[in-house]
C-alpha cells in the first residue's frame, strides 16, 4: 500500500515542482512523438486512403502485409535502424545515431502503418458514393480524395490519436536508437525503464503517472481539435 | 457438467503432485550470471533445491533484498552493501571473490595512449580531450566506481562529452564504440564484447580498479518468508574449497575472470 501512495505522491510532487530535468524529460518524449506522428501521417494518410479507393488484384495481400507491420516489436525496428544509422552502416555519414533524429526514424516506421491501417478502415466504412459522386460533378480524383478525407476526419483523427499513444508509450525505439543519454535522448519511458533497473520502483511508477497525465493534456486537445 | 468435475479434479492432482515434487527454491539476485551456470549445479544437487537466478544491476538487485523478494544478493558495490546492512536488511555479508574494471577507449584513434598505470590521471586526460565519456549512469557498482574515480582525479564530469547512457553494460560498450569515446566496464563484459567492438584497454591493474563481490543474506528478522537455513548454507558454499576451485577456474573467452582471496 505504502508503494503505491509514495508513488502517487512522488508523481504529484513531480508535476508540480516544474524540475528542470524532468520537464527536459517530458519535453524529449512529447517532441519526438509530434515529429513521428506528423511524419507517419504524411505517410501513412495517402496510403491509407489510396488502399481505400483503388481496386487491384495485390490490394488484399498489400492490406494483409499493412496489418502485419502493425505487430511490428519495436526493438526489431530499433534492431534494423540500428543496423542503417551505425558508423558502419550504409547511413552512418549522418551520424543520427543517439540522438533524437534516430528515435524519430524509428518511431516515425512504428506510427505509419497504424495510421495507414486505421485511415483504411475509416475509408472502408464511409459511404461509396462520396468518390462517385464527387467524380460525376467533375472532381479530379484528387479533389475527390480529399472530400473522401473530409467525410472521414473523424476516423482519421483516431488514427493518429492511436498512433501517437503508440509511439510516446514505446521504449524500445527510443531505447536502442537514442541511447537513454540524460539531457538529450532520454524520454520518460526510457527514464522508467531505468528507474526501474535502478531499483527505485516508486519513481518509475510516478514517471508512469507523469506520462499518462501528459497524455491526458495531449488528447484533451485532440478532442477540442475534435468538436471544432 | 462431469467435464467441469473432471477438470478440477485434475487440476487439484495436479497441484498435489506438482507439491509433492517441488524442490526448495533459493532466490538469488546478482549481476553476474555466466560463472553461476558452473557454480551453481553442484549447490543445487548436494541440497536438492533449485536457486533462482534474478540477473539485475547492483542497485535493483539491492532492492529486491530490500523489500524481500529474494533470499540472498551477490553484488559489487561495497558503500551500497554497507548501508544495506546497516539499515537491517541484510546481514553475514561474505567475501566471495573479486574481478576487475578496465578502463577502455576507441580502438584506432585514441587520443591517450595505451598502457598506463595510473587511472585517474587517464580519465583527467580523457576530460582534457573532450572527447566522449559514456557513463553507464544507473547507479550500478560499476557507475558507483566510476565516480569514486572522478573524484579521485579531482574531476566533475559535465558537458556535451559527458554522455551519463542509463543503460546496461553491454549496451554502454556498443555507444561507446559507435561514438569512439571512452569508458569504465568490468572486465568480464568487455571480453564479452571484445569481438564486437574495437574498443582497447587504455588502463587495467591499478588497485583502485578492483572490484569485490559479496554475498548478503537477506534478513529473516525482517522478512520471515527468507529460506534462511539455505541461504545460510549457500553462503558456506560460496565461501567454501570447492567453489573457489571453480571461481577461479572460470574461463570467459580464454581468460581467468575472477579471483579469490
Amino acid at each position: 500500500m505504502g508503494y503505491l501512495t509514495d508513488s502517487l505522491m512522488t508523481a504529484v510532487e513531480l508535476i508540480f515542482s516544474f524540475d528542470r530535468e524532468i520537464l527536459a524529460i517530458v519535453w524529449t518524449s512529447l517532441y519526438t512523438s509530434f515529429c513521428a506522428i506528423i511524419l507517419a501521417g504524411i505517410v501513412g494518410i495517402p496510403c491509407g486512403l489510396w488502399l481505400g479507393i483503388t481496386r487491384f488484384r495485390a490490394r488484399r495481400l498489400l492490406i494483409t502485409l499493412l496489418s502485419t507491420l502493425m505487430a511490428l516489436p519495436t526493438v526489431v525496428i530499433g534492431l534494423l535502424l540500428f543496423g542503417l544509422l551505425s558508423r558502419q552502416g550504409p547511413l552512418g555519414e549522418l551520424g543520427w545515431l543517439f540522438t533524437p533524429l534516430a528515435m524519430i526514424a524509428g518511431q516515425t516506421v512504428l506510427a505509419t502503418p497504424i495510421v495507414a491501417n486505421l485511415v483504411l478502415v475509416a475509408v472502408n466504412g464511409a459511404d461509396d458514393r462520396i468518390v462517385n459522386t464527387a467524380l460525376t460533378l467533375g472532381a479530379s480524383r484528387f479533389q475527390a480524395a480529399v472530400q473522401l478525407l473530409r467525410e472521414v476526419r473523424f476516423g482519421v483523427m483516431a488514427a493518429i490519436i492511436a498512433g501517437f499513444g503508440r509511439v510516446i508509450a514505446e521504449v524500445g525505439v527510443a531505447m536502442m536508437l537514442g541511447g537513454n543519454i540524460r539531457g538529450s535522448t532520454r524520454t520518460m519511458t526510457t527514464a522508467i525503464a531505468l528507474e526501474t533497473s535502478k531499483g527505485e520502483f516508486a519513481f518509475g511508477l510516478a514517471l508512469g503517472l507523469v506520462l499518462m497525465t501528459v497524455a491526458l493534456a495531449v488528447n484533451l486537445f485532440f478532442n477540442l481539435l475534435q468538436q471544432r | 457438467m462431469q467435464g467441469i468435475r473432471t477438470l478440477f479434479l485434475l487440476t487439484g492432482l495436479l497441484c498435489l503432485a506438482c507439491n509433492a515434487f517441488a524442490m526448495e527454491h533459493l532466490r538469488l539476485a546478482t549481476t553476474t550470471s555466466g560463472l553461476l551456470a558452473v557454480l551453481l549445479p553442484p549447490f543445487e544437487q548436494a541440497n536438492t533445491c533449485k536457486v533462482d537466478v534474478i540477473a539485475v544491476g547492483t542497485g535493483k538487485a539491492i532492492k529486491l533484498g530490500e523489500t524481500g523478494d529474494v533470499d540472498v544478493i551477490l553484488v559489487h558495490a561495497r558503500s551500497q552493501e554497507d548501508t544495506f546492512i546497516d539499515k537491517g536488511f541484510g546481514l553475514d555479508r561474505r567475501d566471495v571473490m573479486y574481478n576487475d574494471f578496465v578502463l577502455l577507449g576507441p580502438g584506432n584513434e585514441a587520443s591517450i595512449e595505451p598502457g598506463l598505470p595510473d587511472v585517474a590521471a587517464a580519465m583527467a586526460k580523457i576530460a582534457g580531450t573532450k572527447a566522449f565519456f559514456v557513463s553507464r549512469g544507473d547507479d550500478s557498482g560499476t557507475h558507483t566506481r566510476e565516480r569514486q574515480l572522478w573524484e579521485v582525479a579531482g574531476i566533475t564530469p559535465s558537458g556535451k562529452w559527458y554522455l551519463e547512457a542509463g543503460r546496461g553494460m553491454g549496451e554502454v560498450l556498443m555507444m561507446a564504440d559507435e561514438l569512439q569515446g571512452y569508458t569504465l566496464s568490468d572486465r568480464g563484459t568487455y571480453l564479452a564484447f571484445k569481438a564486437k567492438t574495437r574498443l582497447q584497454i587504455i588502463v587495467a591493474g591499478d588497485p583502485r580498479l578492483f572490484n569485490p563481490y559479496g554475498a548478503i543474506m537477506v534478513n529473516p528478522q525482517r522478512h520471515p518468508h527468507v529460506k534462511a537455513d539455505l541461504a545460510k548454507k549457500f553462503l558456506d558454499y560460496l565461501t567454501s574449497k570447492q567453489a573457489k576451485a571453480l571461481i577461479t577456474g572460470f574461463r570467459a573467452e580464454g581468460e581467468q575472470l575472477f579471483y579469490v582471496q
